[in-house]
């Protein structure tokens, strides 16, 4: 099923105002309602590598594996839709790459990335993450975060060593809990929603929920959600103009309209002729 | 650890940790410091480290070494003391103040915590307290991951953590206090009414008639169009596709409504 007529994707990256290199990456295939976002880490350019890995590996392989399959599909053995089981194979696989890479290669050891993958069908949203970048949505006028950091400073809060308002000012904001490329194992955080035609989605790196208000953030998708691409230049102009001080990526992804799963043979029938 | 900053014309040019007993700067490539200038001589200066303190020595240069302007052959290097050498500047920051420095510019470099380097630093920080009471029963695993996690941000690199970029972020230049932008309608049913843009961002106009964002930046305000068929007017001359910059006193016309910005003083 071709999404583009579906959903309106727009994208912006930028290395921030102190750094010379941009260690994030983002893609996105609008066709197969997929979008990435990973923001590298590791000495002189491994960080750019593994997230440049990260991105391309995840888009090519899940392109390869829809060409074949929907996300829909149910798989006779474990009678369960196969998305989870794709999207989470393909992170893996990401994750072995960088892994392998990292060992192999002295420039890159200790490279790793941080992962925020959206996979959109049948009127539903399934999101894989690990580390710090998030996925916020719009919806109603309301503005929310959905994914929940693997970080210190979350697990600080989550046991209640800390409130959030110190978190704010926390020092060791940067120290994650789960990478991608790491370890040779990896187990990325799943969870799937529904979506509702005019919902906004936005996946960001830490250099913009770092340096801008979640408040600030919710009111620029608000008021600039009619033109995505430019809102998507205004976040990152706003974390800019705090500061910069990391790289800035953003991805917005708004839902034009509902997109069941064409299910039957009639409904498939329909589909193909619309 | 402590440190030094070594800067020219107040750009700084490395940071140089004390990580040896005895650290020695000089124009000759054999020193750990090399610093090649002429006014600098070939075994210019040594900084002796014994625990927490550390202790520069001229070594009978030719131009001498300055401590905080003063001319030293022996002096007791204090944090933020400020050894000149020619055109150079060395900045001593003492031990305490590194780490909170380091751990403040860390702020923005994302790193990985792995388990197993968060045991043994949860192991290493009980070694270190000993038999000291164990925390509160509910909080203790939190809490003793909490001060392990406390015991890897000063042990981030030795413990197998991943950072990136090294280079620590340059201070933020103080800004300004910007004056308060406002518009003022100028026609129309609400003709007089004034509304303050102390928000980031503040949109105008009808959606799907003609929408203009303004935006308050360090630099100043700006209006840029977001939808609709006409683009915003300027003073009489319609904006482009990028951000329009604001002046006092500008007349703003959009979807058939004349505005006028203006600073508050």
């Amino acid at each position: 099923m071709d999404l583009t007529q579906t959903l309106e994707i727009a994208s912006c990256t930028d290395p921030g105002m102190v750094r010379s290199h941009n260690e994030d990456s983002v893609a996105a295939d609008a066709a197969n309602g997929l979008v990435v976002l990973a923001d590298g880490m590791g000495g002189y350019n491994a960080g750019e590598v593994a997230s440049g890995m990260a991105t391309t590996v995840i888009v090519t392989e899940m392109q390869q594996v829809l060409a074949s399959a929907r996300p829909y599909d149910v798989d006779p053995r474990t009678s369960q839709e196969i998305a989870a089981r794709l999207l989470r194979e393909q992170v893996l696989k990401a994750n072995t790459s960088i892994y392998q890479a990292a060992q192999s290669q002295p420039q890159y050891a200790g490279m790793g990335t941080t992962l925020v993958v959206c996979l959109f069908y049948d009127n539903r949203v399934l999101v894989a993450h690990l580390g710090d970048s998030r996925l916020y949505v719009l919806r109603d006028g309301k503005f929310k975060q959905v994914t929940r950091d693997h970080s210190l400073l979350q697990e600080q809060i989550d046991s209640g060593l800390i409130t959030l308002e110190q978190a704010k000012n926390a020092q060791h904001k940067n120290l994650v809990t789960r990478a991608l490329g790491i370890d040779p194992s990896v187990e990325p955080e799943m969870h799937e929603y529904r979506t509702k035609p005019g919902d906004i989605y936005l996946l960001c790196s830490d250099g913009l929920c770092d340096m801008v208000d979640d408040d600030d953030i919710g009111m620029a998708l608000q008021a600039l959600g009619g033109n995505l691409k430019l809102c998507a230049q205004q976040l990152v102009q706003m974390a800019n103009d705090n500061g910069g001080r990391d790289n800035v990526s953003v991805i917005l992804v708004r839902v034009l309209r509902e997109y069941p799963a064409a299910r039957g043979v009639m409904a498939k029938v329909f589909a193909w002729l619309k | 650890m402590a440190k030094l900053i070594l800067s020219m014309d107040g750009l700084v040019l490395k940071e140089i940790p004390l990580t040896k007993e005895r650290t020695t700067i000089g124009r000759k490539p054999h020193n750990d410091i090399q610093i090649d200038n002429l006014a600098v001589s070939g075994e210019h200066a040594v900084i002796v480290t014994i625990l927490n303190d550390s202790f520069l020595e001229d070594l009978g240069s030719t131009n001498g070494t300055v401590v905080n302007g003063n001319p030293i052959k022996k002096h007791f290097l204090q944090n933020n003391d400020v050894v000149e050498l020619g055109k150079y500047k060395l900045k001593f920051v003492g031990e305490a103040a590194a780490a909170v420095g380091a751990e403040k510019a860390d702020f923005e470099k994302t790193m990985v915590l792995r388990p197993a380097a968060m045991k043994a630093a949860a192991e290493q920080a009980k070694a270190m307290t000993g038999g000291a009471a164990p925390q509160a029963a509910p909080q203790a695993a939190g809490a003793a991951r909490a001060t392990a996690s406390h015991q890897a941000v000063a042990s981030a690199t030795a413990a197998g953590i991943a950072d990136k970029d090294p280079r620590p972020a340059p201070a933020l230049a103080a800004r300004p206090a910007q004056p308060l932008g406002a518009i003022q309608l100028l026609s129309g049913n609400n003709a007089g009414k004034e509304l303050e843009l102390s928000k980031p961002l503040t949109t105008l106009g009808k959606p799907g008639v003609g929408v203009a964002v303004l935006t308050r930046r360090p630099q100043g305000y700006f209006i840029t169009h977001v939808e609709g068929a006409n683009r915003p007017a300027v003073n009489g001359q319609p904006i482009s596709a990028a951000p329009h910059a604001l002046k006092d006193h500008d007349v703003i016309e959009l979807a058939g409504v004349k505005m006028e910005f203006f600073l508050k003083a």
